[in-house]
């Protein structure tokens, strides 16, 4: 009976966190399928989201609209950042794209010192801290807002990719980005688009998480590497399989933190991206690269 | 990066240089960061009233940003190229032991802000510390302990320096106080949630009692973590989490916890006879009025260092490496803002026993525990 009421307790705290890898392991695949870019501030993106929160609620503005303002914000400094670091630079290798990003998450980190300071700050969780117990566990409301969070932004992208012109355009440019162009697809605006999409993620994924784990200037950098791995366990460039990238690797982290060691948690996820990398490349549900001579 | 605070009159020449490396961002900014505030106070204060033995001071500071390698790269600057007389710093204790041999060998006083006991035990020459060692913290937990009939405790640490020498300390003396550790978790550096080693140390056969030993974000994760999981059983934590950060950052989850603290920390229901508090309240009305932000211990270590460097370097007449070092080891009885301290050749913390007091976080404040 105790053994299953644990279980329990690390499956929810495995899927919440999950959840979280996964809506930032969305980001790095939408910006890759638009660029073939990894963009390794995706992780500051989530820091922004949090963090401007956290400024709005100071300033008296209900939760709803700082909610609203600071993924607003995000995605604007998203946009504003592809315009001005990616779109100049869209006819140098992917190694110097790579490089600006990271240069970009340095750059976003130290101005978010700068501006919110270096200690760390908590948002209130959005119905309260009464954990509710389901079988044993106690879970945060805040856990099922994450979840029902992700789950809803996932099946809206789903949506929005399969049901609209713009999302249908988003996914013929990252299969052949010439043939999209020839078809009349305007590329400029789908990497455009692709990059608000992922600031977007990475402010709700940064928005929902902070309540229950405090957020400051350098929250990113953890969530983003492990966002990336959850993105390369699905397949780099799949949505759906960066969602489910994100899950599997935060349900085995709390797994081994509860019935192996928990000194060994932080390894895990960089356990899992060596194991794909070596004996899996292209992920759980990547396509097997081909080229054409 | 130089704070050169200009003074009220002219000053003579040569000013004393005193350098200071500390974590004012990362992961111990809620240690770094009212340190250096208090010591830019500090030596503000002592320079418009005219400096110490007629000269100016000079606070050298660098953010070590809670990485050891960054205090190892500035300590090496503020030794060889800024020259300083002197350096009170390094506020982790991963951040301190990493610079120990390079201070050593250059042969500088160096006056720690950091927790461990490793610090300053064994006795290294060149080196001194003010805050309280977590040896003397996790006796006065187990002290605290027993006398409300609590034996069987379950540990959770961190990563940090601070968190396993707190660890070691717990570990070898449960047997002194009659404790035993029945269930002993541990967490890494930048986890956000600690559900797992709670449960499995809820889950544990007769715990009485959770301790967990860190600081910095942790503490308030831990405290929530703790009251999502319904945990009943006494909490406790370390001087890690002298703080308000502590507890803002549980949102009302700190309600109940237990810790040893610098009794400047509660220094307005001190009886008026103590000691501390003529020293602590000056402090703390200095401090809130200039930064508009409640104290913690972590300052009052900051000022008692300055305090202890100054002293010496008074008692010395001037700024030279052995004789002011010699004048650190001598003082006695000196009344700072954390504890009275009256160092020797083999006690380079020298802090009394009374000065530490238990705690508990009643309605988001500070009580203190007769």
């Amino acid at each position: 009976m105790a053994v299953s009421a644990d279980f329990l307790q690390f499956l929810f705290s495995g899927i919440t966190v999950g959840a979280i890898y996964g809506l930032v392991g969305l980001g790095f695949a939408i910006i890759y399928n638009a660029s073939h870019v990894i963009n390794f501030a995706q992780g500051e993106f989530v820091m922004i989201g949090g963090m401007t929160t956290v400024s709005l609620i100071g300033l008296g503005l209900p939760l709803l609209v700082a909610v609203a303002g600071a993924i607003l914000a995000t995605v604007g400094i998203g946009l504003l950042f592809e315009k001005l670091a990616i779109e100049p630079a869209r006819d140098a290798s992917i190694v110097a794209l790579i490089i600006i990003t990271i240069g970009a998450s340095i750059l976003f980190r130290g101005a978010a010192q700068v501006i919110w300071g270096r200690n760390f700050h908590s948002l209130p969780s959005f119905s309260g801290d009464d954990p509710i117990l389901i079988g044993g566990a106690a879970i945060l409301p805040q856990s099922l807002w994450v979840i029902g969070g992700a789950g809803a932004i996932v099946a809206g992208l789903q949506w929005f990719f399969n049901h609209t012109l713009a999302g249908k355009a988003m996914i013929a440019t990252s299969h052949n980005p010439l043939a999209a162009r020839l078809v009349g697809i305007n590329t400029r605006f789908v990497l455009m688009l692709g990059f608000g999409l992922s600031a977007m993620l990475g402010a709700a994924a940064g928005i929902l998480i902070a309540p229950i784990s405090l957020t400051y200037a350098g929250v990113g950098v953890m969530l983003g590497l492990k966002g990336f791995c959850a993105a390369v366990l699905g397949g780099l460039g799949k949505p759906m399989g960066a969602v489910a990238g994100g899950l599997i690797v935060g349900i085995s982290e709390v797994m081994t933190a509860g019935y192996v060691s928990s000194a060994y948690k932080d390894a895990v996820a960089f356990i899992i991206i060596l194991a794909v990398l070596f004996f899996l490349p292209s992920g759980l549900f990547g396509d097997r690269g081909t080229e054409r001579v | 990066m130089v704070l050169g605070l200009v003074p009220g009159r002219a000053l003579a020449a040569d000013p004393i240089r005193i350098g200071t490396f500390l974590s004012v961002s990362g992961g111990a900014s809620f240690l770094g960061d009212p340190e250096l505030k208090t010591m830019v106070m500090f030596i503000d204060r002592i320079n418009k009233s005219g400096g110490l033995l007629g000269r100016r001071i000079d606070l050298i500071h660098y953010d070590d940003e809670t990485r050891a390698k960054n205090a190892i790269t500035y300590v090496k600057r503020l030794i060889s190229q800024d020259k300083v007389d002197l350096i009170v710093g390094g506020s982790t204790t991963g951040n301190t032991m990493a610079v120990i041999k390079l201070i050593q060998k250059a042969g500088v006083p160096f006056i720690s802000l950091a927790g461990a006991g490793v610090i300053v035990d064994p006795v290294k020459k060149w080196v001194f510390k003010t805050p309280h060692t977590d040896k003397v913290a996790v006796a006065k937990i187990f002290t605290d302990m027993k006398a409300r009939g609590l034996s069987k405790v379950g540990l959770l640490s961190g990563s940090g320096g601070f968190d396993k020498s707190c660890r070691k300390n717990a570990r070898a003396l449960a047997s002194e106080f009659g404790i035993t550790i029945v269930a002993d978790e541990v967490h890494g550096k930048g986890d956000t949630d600690m559900t797992p080693q709670l449960t499995r140390i809820k889950g544990t056969q007769g715990v009485q009692a959770l301790l967990y030993c860190g600081f910095g974000a942790p503490t308030s994760i831990v405290a929530k973590n703790y009251k999502q999981l319904g945990m009943t059983i006494p909490h406790y934590q370390t001087h890690g989490s002298a703080s308000m950060k502590f507890i803002l950052g549980a949102s009302g989850a700190a309600e109940g916890v237990r810790l040893p603290a610098a009794a400047l920390l509660v220094v307005d229901q001190l009886p008026d006879d103590h000691p501390q508090k003529a020293v602590g309240t000056a402090y703390k009305a200095a401090y809130e009025a200039r930064y508009k932000e409640p104290i913690s211990t972590f300052g009052g270590h900051a000022y008692d260092g300055l305090l202890i460097a100054t002293e010496a370097i008074k008692r010395a007449g001037s700024t030279d490496k052995a004789k002011v070092r010699d004048e650190i080891e001598k003082t006695n009885h000196l009344v700072g803002v954390d504890g009275i301290f009256t160092m020797s050749p083999s006690d380079h913390l020298g802090l009394n026993a009374g000065s530490f007091v238990m705690v508990e976080v009643r309605n988001d404040k500070w009580k203190l525990l007769q």
